[in-house]
């Protein structure tokens, strides 16, 4: 379960957008810091932690750079909704810990409406506005793999490693 | 009931017989290419928590391109941390400096029809020119593709995108996937495998056909496939690749697409896409006598040695606006050698074009060329996001390496058929 504000933005929220290229050599910390602010100045002074990103048809679209996912956790954002995301930013949004929910219905959020998402049954819940959406159910193993906090501690279980 | 191309090649490396849309199901990786950002920086601190080494090192290939040479200590401490892990796991398979991920990994051989391969890169399916099954994924999946040789994948959907008809003169590879994207959008192949076929996509050479599946990208796909033909046949052995059974991995006549696509290359005019997506192509016209500030011959998609011979067409006997900046960065080393030697690098530096390293340069927004703001610029690289080749404000337009050329004499978009009389063009 996670609950938080919503960060409302349109189509295509791109890797660059995300993850401005300028800022790849250094540290992701200094990245994390212009998250967004091609669209959006806003976001990175006001987000806080358990806020939620929606966005609207292929979020993600872009590079395969994997900081695009890092930097929403950093921001203490646990879950982004989105009515289609680009696959490898799927992919990546799971390795990494940040859970990516698929909601046809993300056109009926508003900016600041309170949400709380349960994950695992699907449904998210606007308190804002009394209503309640469903999504697209994760396939079990990237369930796994988010619960376990990414995958490198999901294969860390699986060599029998432990810490 | 037949397979694609694609479903056959994901049933080899799952040990199956055949495999369905939508079924997810690991596969064995046949080859994982990765380079100096996506790599060693993010996989080796990865893997030691692990405990874990590479896999297989000779199905490893690892390539410096994005931050080469280096510039600053930060960028020369990355190709010093891959430099080392690469000796230290015994990775034989590396290319240090030698040009863009994409085009040495065919160049020196390494792809071949059937082969499954995996990419720490967004342009990895540009392998499926060759052929072989290849996606793009991020660091972490490539961290446990190192560490177990397998990957999950789901079986995707296969579109067509079929070209008849023929290509006019000056008309390219790049203005097919630019009225593709425009017509499709960003997400018209997402998840999905993009098949292209057409007398228009077999007249291609090599280097053109790279630009199709490379451009998936730009439509959300997993990736993009070109069955193998005598074309892929002799670049492959040209190359030194596997060329066994490679005609043995086409679509069967009864396999299942989602959709077929029909394109009519007679029909097709230099394409031009607007700040700040591929999906904003138009024809050329559209957008002719907009100024630019630079003009850019870069990438995996556009400085290929067709791509600098298309380029050198345009502006020989010509000069560079003096307003305009034109830059070319060739795409390996390979290819500058041959440039240089068939008097191609002459021709474009006659005219005024400044040579930069091979490498991903501008297009990543990491290297020499990159915009300052409000600066315009039309480039053969493959995606013009905001802000990625430079500062946010920067306006960058995509066209083919003519188009990119007669922009860069004229000072302004201009149409390339203007500056390149059909008979003067090389065959
Ligand atoms: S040239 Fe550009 S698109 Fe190609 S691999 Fe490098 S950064 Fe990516």
């Amino acid at each position: 379960m996670s609950g938080g504000r919503a960060w409302v933005y349109g189509d295509d929220i791109n890797t660059d957008v995300l993850y401005p290229g300028a800022y790849l050599k250094g540290p992701i910390e200094e990245a994390a810091k212009h998250c967004l602010e091609a669209i959006d100045p806003t976001f990175v002074p006001n987000v806080r932690k358990g806020d939620i990103v929606v966005g609207g048809e292929n979020f993600g679209i872009g590079s395969s750079r994997e900081g695009a996912a890092e930097v929403l956790l950093m921001h203490g954002v646990p879950v982004v909704l989105a009515k289609s995301f680009a696959r490898i930013f799927y992919r990546n949004a799971f390795n990494v810990g940040l859970v990516a929910l698929v909601c046809k219905d993300t056109n009926r959020i508003a900016k600041g409406d309170d949400l709380n998402i349960d994950a695992a049954a699907g449904t998210v819940e606007n308190k804002s506005k009394g209503e309640t959406y469903s999504c697209e159910t994760v396939p079990p193993h990237l369930m796994e793999i988010v619960n376990d906090g990414g995958l490198v501690p999901h294969l860390k279980k699986r060599f029998g490693r432990t810490s | 009931m037949g397979m694609t191309i694609s479903e056959k090649i994901i049933a080899k490396a799952c040990g199956r017989e055949t495999v369905t849309p939508g079924e997810i199901v690991t596969c064995q990786v046949g080859l994982a290419m990765f380079h100096d950002s996506s790599g060693p920086r993010r996989q080796a601190p990865a893997l030691k928590e692990l405990g874990r080494d590479v896999w297989d090192p000779d199905k490893v290939v690892c390539i410096t391109d994005h931050y080469v040479p280096a510039v600053d200590a930060l960028s020369a401490e990355i190709l010093k941390i891959t430099r080392d892990w690469c000796a230290e796991q015994g990775i034989t398979n590396f290319y240090d400096q030698q040009g863009i991920c994409h085009v040495v990994l065919p160049e020196r051989g390494h792809l071949h029809p059937g082969l499954f391969a995996v990419g720490g890169d967004s342009h990895s399916p540009t392998g499926g020119a060759f052929g072989a099954f290849m996606i793009g994924i991020g660091a972490t999946d490539m961290t446990g593709v190192l560490a177990t040789g397998e990957i999950w994948v789901q079986v995707p959907h296969t579109i067509v995108v079929r070209w008849s008809g023929a290509l006019a003169p000056t008309v390219t590879a790049k203005d097919m996937m630019l009225a593709l994207c425009a017509r499709i959008g960003l997400n018209g192949a997402g998840y999905k495998v993009v098949e292209f076929m057409g007398e228009a996509v077999t007249a291609l050479p090599m280097d053109e056909r790279m630009v199709l599946p490379n451009m998936t990208a730009e439509v959300g796909a997993k990736t993009g496939i070109i069955a193998p033909d005598q074309v892929t046949l002799d670049y492959l052995a040209g190359a030194g690749a596997a060329t066994e059974g490679a005609l043995d991995w086409f679509s069967d006549d009864d396999c299942v697409y989602e959709q077929v696509l029909e394109f009519d290359a007679d029909a097709l005019s230099p394409q031009v896409a607007a700040p700040h997506s591929p999906a904003n192509s138009k024809g050329v016209e559209t957008y002719n006598g907009v100024r630019v500030d630079q003009a850019y011959i870069g990438a995996c998609t556009g400085a290929k040695l067709a791509d600098l011979h298309m380029a050198a067409e345009v502006v020989r006997g010509k000069k560079v606006a003096k307003t305009t900046r034109f830059m070319v960065a060739p795409a390996s080393t390979r290819i500058t050698q041959a440039a240089a030697k068939d008097g191609t690098l002459e021709t474009l530096t006659e005219a005024g074009a400044i040579l930069l390293p091979s490498g991903c340069g501008a297009c990543a927004g990491l290297g020499a060329g990159v915009l300052a703001e409000d600066e315009v610029c039309i480039s053969s690289t493959n995606r013009n996001f905001q802000g990625r080749m430079g500062a946010s404000s920067a306006k960058v337009y995509l066209a083919s390496p003519y188009t990119v050329a007669a922009a860069a004499v004229a000072g302004r978009i201009a149409d390339p058929r203007e500056f390149v009389s059909a008979g003067a063009l090389s065959p």
